[in-house]
């Protein structure tokens, strides 16, 4: 088994805070097949369309026939560990702050032999092990060996946990609580180890239904937070910015109708301001202290989670400006994965199909529970992956864009 | 048909330039000097060098090719060899064909690389796309987790002890004793070695070969050249080289030594036995061991009791790596491929710059290079035997 982690002792504010360094992140564009399977929780391998060969390291070409068909296959991730070492010495700085580290060779029973970064519980080799594939804090794709059966703890190991962004005794800000996802999202954090959770609340002075309850929960406290106010995010991050090392945005407005049968540009202007501008507000007042903390010991800063929608691949006309106001933060966010990627933050973005909530009534089920979203949160964030589909629709919506774009806005334009 | 053999032609003025832990020089520097001393010591004028063969990994951007213009050489026949640590063993081949075939008449071999204070980790960090890819990114710690990972192997299937390698390391430090050009001067026990800090478990602080500046250098030419220069001279008896053998064996636990090993003897005449020193590529401890069997000094997966059975020390049994090897002298990057067959070249000559090998008249070099991904590619080694004057 894995040792668990502690709670981590108060912060010594004389010490001085260990500045975020990347592991090594130059890779070919070839390479970079892994890093698209690793952050959707996928460990992919080139396989030879024509020949079937796996390869790996990533190539052009076959090692095998030389074809130059080579898709990206799920792996079972089965193989033999043949050899081990306990890396004392780095010639990165990355590595350096963290030896020792542990690293495997593992044959794989599909083939190939690759290099591991090798989990606290896996045995000494000859042994079986599973690999797969993780992000690491550069947010590239690499290979990890875990032990063939699950053990107790095992997402507290050192190393992974340089891998995820498991919120085990780390501090959340949940961007709204008055929804039926925000209040599961708090509920799910907190089973899942949050050791405090801030969720905000744009009119204090309301009484939305649920809150009272989540009040009761010890880990989670109430703040004032308006995202259509500049000053209101201010005042947050200033209060406890320094504090938060997961953030989690899902504060939305929703409504129905695209362009003609809407007049005016109010409800749009309303939905970008919160879906939109409201991400970027945000992502100025917290980012950048946020920032400061991405290598900030056990439980440094480590994501940042946006509630998007799967209508923000492509348009869903029944729900147009709305639609359009997700494809604006789904850009916005890009970009905020490039800028907080230097310090080792990741930018999970989460695209659910039709949540049940009020603003869906009139869309056909299947519809995800607000639990659901929550559990595909929580789930993103202990496997660091950076993309989430959650729900039987936004699966099927993704492989039809994924197959033609165009095909599926055609089918969406209806009749 | 039967390889052609290397008649005719000599290897001659073995050459080194002092090496140093750190260089403000350029790898350009270091080769200028290698090319300079190989003309003062042959007596010979630039332009009658009318061949080369250049390695280097720190010449980057140059090739061979600038080298020339910055050189002034005109040669008319030029190699570039990319092959680190098989280097030595791969120009040496090449050079001799060329001077046998009469296309150049001498052809100056060199290799030399600089270390410059962070040279080295910029080196491994962009070594070859496998490695950026798949290598790199996992702990960084270049070729000392690469071998760790090949001696783990290594020891669990061979039953190899640490004290194995420890007295292979012994004992090219006792060698290195007498080498002026060595960086380590000081004597290394066993206890020393066993106490040492580990680096990459299994490895520790002198399993590992040190990164450091210098070059090495030799002459390619006919017999009826060297001996009208009145040079000492070693010939040609038999070579070979194999890149990326056995490639589906999971992890490296031989190299294309083992597959080349009967045409080197064969074309020798001679079995490892009739080796009078043994020079092998020795970045890593574990890398001499697969040598010596896949080399034939003893049957396979049987060197662990070679070595129980061995001093390789210059005056004892199984003289292994004369001047200390890489692992007491340094490595001075591709010349690290150079080095053995610099010093067996010595040895046979008479020109010995430390403890000679008594009456040596046969030695066998190795090289060993380039670890792309999870083992090394290029393998190589070549039979002298001593020329005369």
């Amino acid at each position: 088994m894995t040792d668990p982690i502690r709670r981590p002792k108060r912060k010594n504010p004389v010490v001085r805070t260990r500045l975020p360094v990347l592991p090594p992140w130059p890779r070919s564009r070839i390479a970079l097949g892994l890093t698209a399977g690793a952050a959707e929780g996928r460990f992919v391998l080139q396989v030879c369309a024509e020949c079937g060969a796996v390869q790996y390291p990533p190539r052009e070409a076959c090692h095998r026939c030389l074809s130059d068909r080579l898709p990206w296959r799920e792996q079972s991730g089965g193989g033999q560990l043949i050899s081990q070492t306990l890396l004392r010495h780095s010639h990165d700085i990355f590595f350096r702050e963290r030896v020792p580290w542990r690293l495997g060779m593992v044959h794989l029973d599909s083939g190939p032999t690759v290099v591991v970064h090798l989990h606290g519980a896996v045995g000494a080799p000859p042994t079986r092990v599973r690999v797969g594939a993780r992000l690491d804090k550069a947010g590239m794709g690499v290979l990890v060996g875990f032990p063939d059966k699950d053990v107790p703890h095992m997402a507290d190991d050192r190393q992974l946990r340089e891998m995820t962004c498991d919120p085990k005794f780390r501090k959340v800000l949940i961007t709204d609580g008055k929804t039926r996802v925000g209040q599961a999202l708090a509920r799910a954090l907190v089973s899942a180890g949050a050791d405090l959770v801030w969720v905000g609340h744009a009119e204090p002075w309301k009484q939305f239904p649920g809150l009272a309850e989540l009040k009761e929960l010890p880990q989670v406290s109430l703040v004032p937070l308006d995202v259509t106010d500049a000053r209101s995010v201010k005042e947050a991050a200033g209060e406890f910015g320094v504090k938060v090392d997961i953030l989690i945005n899902n504060v939305e407005v929703h409504r129905t109708h695209g362009i003609t049968s809407r007049y005016g540009t109010d409800v749009a202007r309303a939905e970008i301001e919160v879906n939109y501008l409201g991400l970027l507000r945000l992502a100025q007042e917290f980012g950048p202290v946020m920032r400061a903390r991405g290598a900030d010991g056990q439980s440094s800063a480590v994501a940042w989670v946006n509630l998007l929608s799967i209508f923000a691949l492509s348009n869903f006309p029944p729900h147009g400006t709305y639609s359009a106001s997700k494809a604006a933060a789904l850009s916005l966010a890009q970009c905020l994965r490039a800028e907080m990627r230097p310090a080792s933050l990741r930018v999970i973005n989460i695209f659910p199909g039709p949540i049940e909530d009020e603003w869906n009534q009139l869309l056909p089920p299947p519809k995800l529970a607000p639990e659901a979203v929550a559990r595909a949160v929580v789930s993103a964030l202990q496997d660091g992956v950076e993309d989430v589909y959650p729900g039987d629709i936004a699966q099927e919506w993704l492989a039809r864009w994924r197959e033609s774009p165009k095909v599926l806005e055609r089918e969406l334009a209806g009749h | 048909m039967s390889r052609q053999g290397y008649q005719g032609v000599a290897v001659a003025v073995p050459v080194t330039v002092p090496y140093v832990r750190y260089s403000i020089r350029s790898a350009h520097w270091f080769i200028a000097k290698a090319l300079r001393a190989l003309l003062e010591r042959a007596g010979l004028q630039k332009a009658q060098v009318d061949g080369a063969c250049i390695s280097g990994f720190l010449l980057f951007p140059d090739t061979a090719v600038g080298l020339m213009q910055h050189l002034g050489l005109s040669p008319r026949w030029l190699d570039h060899i990319p092959m680190g640590g098989a280097s030595g063993v791969v120009a040496l081949r090449r050079a001799a064909r060329a001077v046998q075939s009469g296309d150049a008449e001498i052809v100056a071999c060199i290799a030399g690389d600089t270390n410059h204070v962070d040279s080295f980790r910029h080196t491994i960090a962009s070594f070859s796309q496998f490695a950026r890819d798949a290598v790199y990114p996992y702990g960084s710690g270049g070729p000392n987790a690469s071998f760790a990972f090949l001696t783990d192997y290594f020891m669990r299937t061979r039953g190899a002890e640490r004290e194995d390698f420890g007295k292979l390391c012994v004992a090219q430090r006792h060698n290195a004793l007498s080498f002026p050009h060595a960086l380590f001067k000081k004597p290394l026990s066993i206890e020393e070695y066993l106490g040492a800090r580990p680096i990459a478990e299994p490895l520790h602080l002198f399993d590992c070969v040190m990164p450091c500046a210098g070059a090495e250098g030799f002459l390619v030419m006919s017999e009826e050249r060297v001996r009208a220069l009145d040079l000492p001279f070693a010939r040609v008896l038999a070579t070979i080289e194999r890149h990326n053998a056995f490639p589906d064996d999971p992890i490296q636990i031989r190299g294309g030594w083992a597959l080349e090993r009967d045409s080197l003897w064969n074309q020798a005449g001679l079995a490892p036995q009739d080796m009078d020193l043994v020079e092998l590529y020795d970045d890593y401890p574990v890398i001499t061991a697969m040598q010596l069997e896949d080399l034939g000094f003893c049957a396979p997966g049987e060197v662990v009791q070679l070595i129980r059975e061995n001093t390789f020390t210059t005056e004892g049994s199984l003289p292994l790596n004369t001047s200390g090897g890489q692992l007491s002298v340094g490595q001075a990057g591709a010349a690290g491929g150079y080095l053995g067959l610099v010093e067996c070249l010595r040895q046979l000559t008479g020109q010995a710059l430390g403890a000679r090998v008594a009456g040596a008249r046969r030695g066998l070099a190795s090289g060993f290079g380039m670890i792309n991904y999870d083992r090394g590619l290029c393998a190589g080694a070549v039979v002298l035997e001593a020329g005369g004057q």
